[in-house]
């Protein structure tokens, strides 16, 4: 229609729109966090709001993170233990031995005869004492297997240790897997109380800055109809709500990150003496830069997702009368 | 500038605001519109500026059929029509200049452009040197000069006043007027809505009055006036 488009045609020409277009962005964005910076007792309170509900998400990623390396680790050592039969010779057993190596899902095989056992399990156990009042020898022997790493997730274990039990002379096998089962098992369900908490969090962000803008509009309301009438549109009006929402995910983000750091560093201590008593020697890891950024986009996300809901309806709401 | 159509507006609930409206403002003419308060003044003005819509007939504006016209597209219109109120609508806690450029930067106008338009406007109602002035600091009658300085800085085709002296002594009154003439001397189209038949009195234009919703027919220069309209 001819008369809108001499409506919507602007004073200025059309590079001039353009160029004033960004620097109306830089403008507006600006002045949001002037707008923030003059109530600051109440946006800082905003803002730690957010840090904090954005860090719990943030914090069991890290934890989700830091129990996958620590079972990585753990899985290598999966490793089989073989019973043999009672009264076997050591020749039959060496030819055992022997032949498990020949295994292509097998690294290394150990064997460990009856009297080694017993020597071992009286220096463990503590109770040599006792043991030396046996007259034979309970204990079986031995053969240890480890496979290659690719037979030492929880299912290929078990593949082999039922393959290797049909083999002549073992009396029975042990796969010392179960409780890394359980932690595999357990961290599953740790991921997703996590993605359901995260889940929660965020639609909690996104209404704690819709209804931090909601408010901001109200204040704003007569300043708004007056641009109303003086004829600025829907998308100049609401920008700097827009902007304001951004600035409070991004400082929120950030806040969430110096949380989680300062928790790492307080748990670290703590974390370190537990992994030294499982013999691991891991360094527990927080966000790496890349998270940083992932988790301040997300939350300048969330506040331009949060804000643009509120914006949406509450702004045409306002009209002049 | 201004052409009504047996207009007729009635509010959600039933109240009959206008009834069969006709009038023509024409390019660069300026005129009074009166009547008591309820007798549709207000609801004419807003239909002017599109914060309401005709329930029947047909408003044109400038050239625009206001019917064709998108909510989406209505700040480009009200662009073209500057706007005085009787309680200004000024934001108090912006300064004088920051008012009066809000039309500009809404508009795009570059900085320096802004500075030299609103001082030029600020000029013309004689407020220049005031920018920094908080609306707050300056009397009625000189917040009312920044309200009409802000509805002509960006040089629109109309200008419409909702009670501008509303709240002012006759001297003023006649000053804002005054003002009002010269910016019609220069070719803007001005409607004033006032309830001061005095003021009226005094000046030779036409004047558009309702009563009840209804258009009296326009009355000329020299018509005696009737007690109570």
């Amino acid at each position: 229609m001819r008369e809108h488009g001499e409506l919507t045609r602007s004073k200025l020409p059309i590079s001039g729109q353009i160029v004033m277009f960004f620097i109306r962005h830089i403008q507006q964005g600006m002045a949001s966090i002037g707008e923030l910076w003059r109530n600051p007792v109440s946006s800082l309170m905003t803002m730690a709001v957010l840090g904090v509900s954005l860090s719990l998400p943030a914090a069991l990623q890290v934890l989700v993170k830091n129990a996958d390396t620590i079972t990585q680790s753990w899985s290598d050592a999966a490793e089989i233990s073989l019973f043999i039969e009672e009264g076997r010779n050591e020749q039959a057993v060496q030819s055992l031995v022997s032949r498990i190596k020949g295994y292509s899902e097998v690294a290394e095989v150990h064997y460990i005869n009856k009297d080694e056992a017993l020597a071992e399990f009286q220096q463990l156990s503590g109770f040599g004492e006792a043991l030396s009042y046996l007259e034979t020898n309970p204990l079986p022997a031995v053969v240890t297997v480890i496979p290659t790493d690719k037979y030492s997730s929880p299912d290929g274990a078990k593949m082999l240790l039922s393959k290797l039990e049909k083999e002549q002379d073992v009396n029975h096998g042990r796969l010392n897997i179960e409780w890394l089962e359980r932690l595999q098992a357990l961290i599953r369900l740790l991921e997703r109380t996590v993605f359901a908490i995260a889940a929660l969090l965020v639609l909690a962000v996104v209404l704690i800055i819709g209804n931090t803008i909601r408010l901001a509009i109200m204040n704003r309301r007569s300043e708004i109809e007056v641009m109303k009438l003086v004829g600025a549109t829907e998308a100049f009006i609401q920008r700097p709500f827009l902007y304001t929402g951004i600035w409070y995910g991004i400082i929120g983000g950030i806040l969430a990150w110096i949380i989680i750091n300062l928790l790492v560093w307080y748990l670290d201590g703590a974390i370190a003496d537990l992994l030294g008593l499982y013999d691991s020697s891991l360094e527990m890891a927080s966000l790496s830069f890349t998270e940083l950024l992932q988790l301040v986009f997300l939350a300048s996300f969330l506040g331009w997702f949060g804000s643009y809901l509120s914006v949406r309806q509450h702004l045409r709401a306002i009209e002049p009368s | 500038m201004i052409r009504f159509e047996q207009v007729s507006k009635i509010y959600t609930g039933g109240q009959k605001a206008l009834a069969d409206v006709n009038f023509h403002l024409r390019r660069g003419e300026m005129a009074f519109l009166t009547g008591h308060s309820g007798a549709g003044k207000s609801t004419l003005l807003k239909l002017i500026t599109v914060i309401e819509r005709a329930s029947a007939g047909k408003v044109y504006i400038n050239g625009h059929d206001i019917a064709n016209i998108s909510r989406r597209h209505v700040p480009y219109l009200r662009r073209e029509i500057g706007m005085i109120f009787q309680n200004h609508h000024l934001l108090m806690d912006r300064s004088v200049f920051d008012n009066v450029a809000l039309p500009l930067v809404i508009e795009g106008f570059s900085h320096g452009e802004v500075k030299k338009r609103v001082a030029a406007a600020l000029d013309m109602v004689g407020l220049y040197g005031k920018e920094r002035h908080n609306p707050i600091m300056l009397s009625g009658g000189e917040q009312q000069r920044v309200g009409i300085a802000r509805a002509i800085v960006n040089k629109p085709a109309l200008l419409l006043a909702d009670e501008p002296t509303g709240n002012l002594d006759p001297k003023l009154s006649m000053d804002i007027l005054r003002l009002f003439e010269t910016f019609n001397d220069a070719g803007t189209s001005v409607l004033i809505a006032t309830h001061d038949l005095g003021l009226i009195a005094r000046m030779k234009y036409r004047t558009l009055t309702l009563r009840q919703g209804r258009m009296l027919g326009a009355r000329e220069i020299g018509e005696p006036l009737r007690r109570g309209e």
